[in-house]
């Protein structure tokens, strides 16, 4: 399977269909976006597992519970806002709490709705979806990880809350990288500061790290792909080794990995941070870069918070 | 014994012991509950294809109380069936209990799905018969949705699934007592006409009184030997039925009833 130079989705879809191969249970429902991740290339293969219930993502993800009750390993599909925010009570009762075993992707992440605009822009899943106990967080960084993962999370028997990029990624792992669902992923090892980033920010985290380089600072980046459970022993260590952490993630600020992070530290070890993220407003219309460079995403607005957080550690010492 | 004298017998049974074990707390779901002991009769003691002895049966019939705040109705049946004992009914809401009072499959057993927010359950319902339908297996999922519940969307979307999907093992039934908390369904939003309704998304629909056995029995009968369509059974019921100070009240919803009150509402049915 080619893992770099592809859509992310590509990848995902010929994930499913490999594994629909291994687990004849594995079945997928759709609400009316399988043009938008392509799993219609999955239904060629398996059309007989393949449900579409049209646009009503509530009665989607009541569907997919239904099917799990009866041994059936549903994944489904729509934009993160739908995902999450429209189906909450779905998720929250149908799923979580009726202990059943569905696996919700959703893509487009954050700014990466692009020009579908605030009304489909998520900076605020990742927060709904932290609130439901039981659940699983995964943000794919590149093809390697999510080709890694994906057989974690079958094996996984509990809900799994994929924000899947559709389009081109960065490559950042080796093949041979090994990952562990609910585990950190070092990236950089540094010593006077600690970036945890997820998503399309761990591009942006290591080219911050150069920058920083070539001041003089050096800067751990840490991938947090699993935001949901957090790896608290190892963002405790790193903070321990560091005393100044920074968060980066294509979601606010609020309730997001920035606060997961930072409800681990306060508790364990407190320590001065900065979180990089969108703040406390809606999203809007624009293409990636736009986006970015508006709501304080770049590797720039990284190297910033650093420069805050290491002034800030100076400042306590 | 006739079928007849039995169900109602059972129904009779069912609705003792749903008074039973709401007094115990002094406090619960009695209209709705009630409302429904007929149906509940005729599918545990009649029509469902289950075994006690062996809960988890892969093929047996599967039972969604989607409006899930009748439960007590339904572990009065299981527990009469020998699911488990007749004293666990009295821990009805108490603390620890393994009977809360919504349906909640991973507390008690013999219960198929968890429910108890209005709409939830009919679509879960109508996944498990899409799974039956893609296993071509020929065993039944049985579901019974409430008319107030009929204002919730997510009931539509189900609907509009299954009739276009054909799930012609999904039985399910609308207790159809026409109170909702805030007083009449018809005043508040109506869901008339259901049987139309129903008819428009695809579904076979009998509209029948909930309150006999027969009728009910007859109707499932029909469902099942009903192909291409998932069937509606519309029951005309009466909130509370069986208990006299709360029939056909909406006050009923969640109703205080103490011991005494239950005593008397159980000597009267005799």
């Amino acid at each position: 399977m080619i893992l770099h130079n592809r859509d992310m989705r590509d990848i995902y879809v010929d994930l499913l269909i490999h594994y629909a191969k291994i687990h004849p249970e594995l079945v997928i429902v759709e609400a009316d976006l399988s043009k938008a991740l392509k799993t219609t290339e999955f239904a060629k293969v398996y059309p007989e597992r393949v449900i579409n219930v049209g646009v009503a993502e509530a009665n989607m993800i009541g569907v997919a519970a239904g099917l799990s009750n009866m041994g059936k390993l549903p994944f489904t599909h729509t934009f993160t806002p739908f995902a999450t925010r429209r189906v909450f009570d779905q998720v929250m009762l149908s799923v979580a709490y009726a202990k059943l075993n569905v696996k919700m992707v959703g893509s487009d992440p954050g700014i990466l709705a692009e020009i579908n605009g605030g009304t489909h822009m998520s900076l605020e899943d990742v927060g709904i979806m932290r609130n439901i106990p039981t659940m699983t967080i995964f943000e794919p960084v590149d093809g390697v990880q999510l080709a890694a993962m994906f057989p974690q999370i079958i094996k996984h028997y509990g809900p799994v809350y994929i924000r899947l990029a559709r389009k081109d990624f960065a490559s950042i792992f080796a093949d041979d990288q090994a990952f562990e669902l609910g585990k950190a992923t070092p990236v950089i090892e540094g010593t006077d500061v600690s970036i945890f980033a997820t998503g399309i920010m761990v591009k942006e985290a290591m080219d911050a790290q150069k920058t920083l380089m070539e001041k003089g600072i050096s800067a751990s980046v840490i991938n947090i792909h699993t935001v949901k459970p957090i790896d608290a022993e190892a963002i405790i260590k790193e903070a321990r080794k560091t005393g100044a952490v920074v968060t980066a993630e294509n979601h606010s600020i609020i309730n997001g990995l920035g606060s997961a992070v930072a409800e681990v530290l306060g508790e364990n070890c407190p320590t001065v941070m900065e979180r990089v993220g969108t703040k406390d407003h809606f999203g809007e219309v624009g293409m990636k870069d736009f986006l970015m460079e508006k709501f304080g995403l770049m590797a720039h607005n990284i190297v910033d918070a650093v420069l805050r957080v290491l002034d800030k550690k100076n400042n306590t010492k | 014994m006739d079928i007849k004298s039995y169900l109602e017998s059972q129904a009779r049974e069912i609705r003792k012991q749903t008074m039973d074990c709401i007094a115990t707390l002094g406090i619960g779901h009695i209209g709705g509950s009630l409302s429904i002991a007929d149906i509940i009769a005729v599918l545990y003691f009649d029509q469902m294809h289950i075994d006690p002895k062996n809960p988890n049966l892969a093929d047996r019939d599967r039972f969604v109380l989607s409006k899930g705040h009748g439960g007590p109705a339904v572990y009065s049946a299981l527990a009469l069936k020998g699911y488990f004992p007749m004293e666990l009914l009295k821990t009805l809401n108490l603390p620890n209990t393994n009977l809360p009072s919504h349906t909640d499959k991973n507390k008690t057993i013999g219960i198929d799905m968890t429910t108890g927010s209005l709409g939830q359950g009919f679509s879960a319902s109508v996944g498990m018969a899409t799974s039956v339908q893609m296993d071509k297996a020929d065993f039944y999922v049985y579901s019974i949705i409430g008319d107030g519940e009929s204002q919730e969307g997510q009931i539509w979307e189900a609907a509009m699934f299954a009739g276009n999907r054909k799930l012609d093992h999904l039985i399910a039934f609308t207790d159809y007592n026409k109170m909702q908390i805030d007083g009449e369904v018809k005043e508040i939003n109506d869901v008339s006409p259901l049987d139309k309704k129903w008819e428009a998304f695809n579904w076979h629909v009998q509209v029948i009184d909930g309150h006999d056995v027969i009728a009910i029995r007859d109707a499932i009968l029909e469902a099942k030997n009903t192909k291409g369509k998932p069937s509606m059974i519309i029951c005309n019921t009466i909130k509370a039925k069986g208990c006299d100070i709360y029939e056909g009240k909406a006050s009923s919803h969640n109703a205080p009833f103490t011991k005494e009150m239950s005593q008397k509402a159980i000597e009267r049915l005799g």
